[in-house]
């Protein structure tokens, strides 16, 4: 299905990245959102909300976080798509619901404009310390998807990403943008509403006593009716049969949450992304995401005129992780190389899917600024050596000036 | 590259300024420019500067390291700023909001009296543009026609003429202060140095 042309402002514009994850949401057919304002991830709201009135849009300013998800859940039961913003505080804040939305199979995208942690911490400078809460926030049992875009351009191509995947998978998916990414303006440029590709919802068409609003199709995910149009049918946070009533006993439990896990795993080849440079023949290959990956590449740069073989391999979508490919890359190479902006989230992912075949290094920052590509040149520089395979994750710190 | 900061207080349009030069540069020179913010909680009054990296090609590293080109329009901002500049970079102050001190740096200082000829035109809030039309004519980092493209699409359209005439003083401005350079240079070159150059 094409882009409804309402939504889409085609043409070269020069955005920020919250701006560009409105226009990217207005063009991929979002018509609700539902959000409590926090730095730094306002301004998406700001522009949605400006634009609503044009697009035919409904912007709702909740009264928490926690009002903010439960409205875009039930928007997106009403038959719109839906969305919310958040940074870290209200990301918490949030976790509640991204369980429910999970559990009642709600397509709906969260982005979350990360800032420094832990609790207020840095409100207006940059992080990436909320990628495990993004794969595990919530209690119980899941899978999720998660993108992370390194550019106002790709902000708004990969909020229609995040779009259509909810509406494939029934999942809510998590835009992880950073501060950095969110401030930042660059050209972004909206094509015509004809080349946007777009996944429709899954709508069930039968007869309505016949509707099972948690009866799967072959791919494991179940149809959608809209509230209002007549269908009946119970939707619940406990765990439910085909029918949504509550079932609960351990194998419903078994049968339901199963299949919520095994909707995305068995389908991660199809969701999965990722992009690589000089990744053949490389002696390390440097694994990154968001605005660290692009920080990384002047990094690369650097190591290259030096002789060093290294490659990229950077993250589109973080979570499912390409859990396969660097299996496969950890026999061929030296090292694995990942910055972030934490203290080593993603890179334990890294570690455990290395297999102790190649060294690990995280290079880690504490947020309120994007690395210094020469740290990241320094840890190239060691990784190339490769002599700390199996010893788990390595650090090393280049001597800083004065 | 070009590394380039605009700094001032908030409401002096510092960040407008950021995105009209990353917007004419990216849309219409149809170069690569990143623009960065970064500001206090205060809506005014507060220290604020714009970073804009311009390139050739993608701008990876998307803050100022060594800014080749500083704009001050406050003390604070010429106090903050001024020791970044990289040798042989561009300082442009605002005449009247900025005392320059005297230092042994390599860069060559512009003055333009940016807030007054804003006065002079009706409203001090267009001083940034006539600022932008000076650093278009002193810095060719951006072209003429970009910036005139740009302007009244980031402009309120009721102030559109005042913000163009704005930018014409501002550039016919820096236009003599070339004009001069040139005419001393070729009069005496230890003179301009003298005059230009700390």
């Amino acid at each position: 299905m094409k882009a409804d042309p309402k939504g889409v402002l085609t043409g070269s514009h020069y955005l920020d990245g919250d701006h560009a994850c409105a226009e990217g949401a207005l063009a991929a057919g979002c018509r609700f959102f539902g959000g409590y304002p926090i730095t730094p991830s306002t301004e998406v709201a700001e522009r949605f909300a400006q634009r609503c009135p044009l697009v035919g849009a409904i912007f709702i300013q909740m009264e928490d976080e926690l009002a903010s998800l439960a409205s875009v859940i039930g928007a997106s039961w009403s038959g719109l798509k839906s969305m919310t913003v958040t940074s870290g505080p209200g990301f918490s804040l949030m976790m509640e619901h991204v369980g429910l939305a999970v559990m009642t199979e709600t397509p709906l995208v969260l982005a979350d404009v990360q800032r420094g942690g832990p609790s207020t911490g840095l409100p207006t400078t940059t992080g990436q310390a909320d990628m495990m809460q993004a794969r595990w926030g919530s209690h119980g049992d899941y899978e999720i998807i998660a993108l992370s875009p390194n550019s106002p351009q790709e902000t708004f191509d990969f909020t229609i990403k995040a779009f259509n995947l909810s509406e494939k998978y029934r999942v809510p998916v998590l835009l992880m943008m950073d501060e950095c990414v969110g401030h930042m303006t660059e050209k972004v440029i909206i094509p015509a509403a004809e080349e946007i590709e777009i996944e429709p919802r899954r709508f069930y068409k039968g007869p309505q006593g016949k509707y099972l609003p948690f009866k799967p199709d072959k791919d494991m995910v179940p149809p959608m009716v809209k509230v209002g149009d007549g269908y009946r049918f119970h939707i619940t946070g406990l765990t439910h049969d085909e029918r949504g009533y509550p079932d609960m006993t351990v194998d419903c439990q078994e049968k339901l949450v199963r299949r919520l896990v095994d909707k995305i795993r068995k389908n991660a080849d199809d969701i999965i992304e990722f992009e690589e440079d000089g990744v053949e023949g490389a002696d390390v290959v440097v694994v990154a995401y968001g605005i660290t990956s692009r920080v990384t590449l002047r990094a690369i740069k650097l190591a290259r005129k030096e002789g060093i073989k290294v490659g990229i391999l950077r993250l589109i979508v973080v979570w499912p992780f390409p859990e396969k490919r660097i299996r496969e890359l950890a026999r061929q190479v030296k090292a694995l190389v990942m910055p972030e902006i934490n203290y080593g989230q993603v890179v334990l992912e890294l570690d455990r899917c290395a297999c102790g075949q190649a060294e690990v290094v995280l290079v880690p920052h504490g947020g309120g600024w994007v690395h210094d590509p020469d740290d990241i040149l320094y840890a190239i520089r060691q990784a190339a050596r490769g002599k700390r395979v199996g010893e788990g994750i390595v650090e090393y710190h280049r001597k800083k000036r004065g | 590259m070009t590394e380039i900061r605009f700094a001032g207080f908030g409401g002096q349009g510092i960040i407008r300024s950021g995105i009209i030069i990353g917007k004419a540069v990216s849309i219409f020179d149809e170069k690569f420019a990143t623009m960065n913010q970064s500001f206090g909680p205060e809506a005014r009054g507060g220290a604020c500067s714009a970073q804009i990296v311009l390139s050739d090609e993608q701008v990876l590293y998307p803050y100022v390291t060594v800014p080749d080109i500083l704009v001050a329009m406050s003390q604070e901002a010429y106090t903050t700023y001024e020791s970044e500049l990289g040798e042989g970079g561009i300082l442009i102050i605002d005449a009247d909001l900025v005392r320059p001190r005297s230092t042994g740096a390599k860069i060559r200082l512009y003055t333009v009296p940016a807030t007054r000829f804003a006065e002079e035109l009706g409203n001090r809030i267009i001083a940034n543009v006539a600022m932008l039309g000076f650093f278009t004519a002193v810095t060719g980092v951006v072209s003429l026609e970009a910036m005139k493209k740009t302007i009244p699409s980031l402009v309120p359209p009721g102030f559109l003429e005042m913000n163009l005439k704005a930018f014409d003083r501002g550039y016919a401005y820096g236009q003599d202060v070339l004009a001069g350079e040139k005419a001393e240079k070729t009069k005496s070159p230890l003179k301009r140095r003298n005059y230009h150059v700390r």
